[in-house]
């Protein structure tokens, strides 16, 4: 039968011709990535079980969500992942000052490759789609068992496919799209599904590409897809990832989609998500009130904290000061981002304008430390959910938006586009 | 025979609520009980008992996916969680640790909170409004994964 890309995908590691959706299969799995929080829970089952990681190769270890560690059981989360990283001969391990958020972390690092399955004990294991391979959250358990076969149980998923056209207009971005399909689709809209993008893939570029790729998840998606192109090649190639011509999946001319979705880029217009749902999606110029006053901003995350993101936010900053009243909070998402931002001068116009500047963490987006919200307050923020209580108290809220959004809002105090 | 009382929530029950953050740095599924529900139900972990069931609607466990919300709904004693739809990492989390669902649009319609249910035989019956589901079928694998009572007791057999 005719086979999506995501299904050759599947396919080729469970070592088969072909697969049917909705069919479980298991598969070999080519990266296994854990976090501070996920994989301290995966180790205990692995110690249970007596067992030894089959493929230290295949498995990366980032601390990333409550590093510089926030506290002293955090510290002991930190610790067992490190000892156990010791242990087994994993030699990707990433702590403090090598690491940076896992999500932004594993493409920079060169560890994705197209074509490959990659599964992560993190619910945004999904941005790596963005670069034409199959990736995928799961849980610690999963994880443990990977860790001890190499392999792991799948449900092969149906498609949708989004066929993109035209190209994004000034100040919209990735985020803006991938909010709206949320908005589309619902949250639990492509649950069990993969979300496959086609058509005119190459207006996008990488960072907005992995910036969808991240958000597949908070529509239910198992996976996003997106082709390999010129500009995913090259940035690949500068990540020394060369892939050859089987790894370069496509998907059959007939296959088959339960759903397909065209969307105009130019058509996409700035988009924040109200609490509580990041499908409760609003737009300016439309339904947005000009007077949403808000507390705090936070700038980054595994969906918005690359180098883009910095510099999309620093061109609304520069030479302005952020609104009395609001705390404005920018978290580059790796090292790297960070070192850049320093030789740039991103770093400088965020605190010449009043922002405190942070080394990478996931900290606020789960409400875990560096910026978390009182009674009642109210931040923007470019991270990924802002479900009751996510940033903070039950009575706080977060919209998510852009870091053009985020960044103008710190400035005018109330939720704001830049305008042209 | 084992009863169990119902706690009912709506839609999008997210794991944020069902384990919030800002107890994940400890991992131990006893200490996490405490919180099982909190910024939903702050009353859950003083009221449910072993042997409890939760209801809620479509899309439940979705968001993160911390394994953390499965083991303390566990750990807090929860018999089976019934749902119009559930989450897919939740679903693998809840399998791969011997949580039992069910996913029933018509069971998480019908039955209301502090109704008494109880399972035998394939069978849940809601002894409150004297009406009786069988469960509806599951994946051979999914079920030799509940059978042994969890994902790494399943793959330790396949070698």
């Amino acid at each position: 039968m005719a086979l999506t890309a995501t299904q050759k995908i599947f396919a080729k590691h469970a070592g088969r011709e072909s697969v049917t959706p909705g069919e479980l299969v298991t598969a070999q799995v080519d990266v296994i990535l854990g976090n501070d929080i996920t994989s301290p829970v995966a180790i205990a089952e692995m110690k249970k079980a007596g067992g030894k990681v089959a493929c230290p190769e295949k498995v990366a270890l980032v601390l990333d969500h409550f590093v510089p560690a926030k506290d002293i059981k955090s510290a002991e989360q930190c610790k067992t992942v490190r000892d156990f990283a010791a242990e087994q001969g994993i030699e990707h391990f990433y702590d403090v000052g090598k690491a940076g958020i896992e999500h932004a972390l594993l493409p920079e690092l060169g560890l994705v490759r197209p074509g490959a399955l990659i599964i992560g004990a993190d619910s945004h294991t999904c941005t790596y789609g963005a670069l034409g391979c199959v990736s995928t959250g799961v849980g610690s358990t999963d994880m443990a068992a990977a860790m001890l076969t190499g392999k792991l149980w799948f449900r092969v998923p149906q498609a949708i496919k989004v066929t993109l056209s035209g190209k994004l207009r000034r100040y919209v971005t990735g985020k803006d799209v991938i909010l709206t399909l949320i908005g589309m689709l619902g949250v639990d809209g492509a649950t069990y599904r993969s979300l496959e993008f086609f058509g005119n893939v190459s207006a996008l570029s990488v960072d907005d590409r992995l910036t969808i790729a991240n958000m597949a998840v908070e529509c239910g998606a198992k996976n996003a897809f997106f082709p390999v192109d010129e500009e995913a090649a090259a940035y690949l190639a500068s990540r020394g990832v060369h892939p050859c011509a089987e790894e370069l999946v496509l998907p059959d001319a007939d296959a088959e989609y339960i759903e397909e979705i065209a969307l105009d880029l130019s058509s996409v217009p700035p988009t924040v998500a109200f609490p509580h749902l990041p499908s409760n999606v609003r737009t300016f110029g439309k339904d947005i009130p000009n007077d949403i006053a808000i507390d705090q901003v936070v700038i980054g995350s595994c969906t918005n904290g690359r180098l883009s993101d910095m510099r999309a936010a620093a061109s609304v900053m520069k030479g302005r000061k952020v609104a009395k009243g609001v705390r404005c909070i920018v978290i580059p998402a790796t090292m790297e981002v960070y070192k850049q931002c320093l030789e740039e001068g991103l770093t400088a116009t965020f605190v010449d304008s009043g922002a405190v500047v942070s080394t990478p963490t996931c900290g606020p987006c789960l409400g875990g430390y560096m910026g978390i919200l009182a009674h009642g307050e109210r931040a923007v923020a470019t991270t990924n959910r802002n479900f009751v209580g996510r940033m903070g108290d039950v009575t706080s809220e977060v919209y998510l938006a852009s870091p053009y959004v985020a960044a103008e809002s710190a400035i005018r105090g109330v939720l704001a586009c830049p305008e042209e | 025979m084992e009863k169990g009382k119902v706690f009912k929530y709506g839609d999008n029950v997210n794991t944020d609520v069902i384990i919030p953050a800002r107890y994940l740095n400890d991992a131990s599924a006893q200490n996490l009980k405490a919180h099982a529900m909190e910024d939903i139900d702050p009353e859950f972990s003083k009221r449910v008992r072993p042997g409890d069931f939760v209801v809620g609607g479509f899309n439940f466990g979705s968001g993160s996916s911390r394994e953390h919300a499965p083991l303390a709904l566990k750990a807090s004693g929860v018999r089976a969680v019934i749902a119009k739809s559930f989450a897919r990492i939740f679903f693998r989390n809840a399998v791969n640790t011997g949580l039992y669902i069910i996913e029933s649009a018509e069971m998480a319609d019908e039955i209301d909170e502090n109704d008494v249910l109880t399972i035998e035989n394939g069978v849940l019956t809601d002894l409150t409004k004297g009406k009786s589901y069988p469960l509806p079928p599951m994946d051979d694998y999914v079920a030799k994964i509940l059978a042994k009572g969890g994902l790494m007791e399943a793959v330790k057999d396949e070698g």
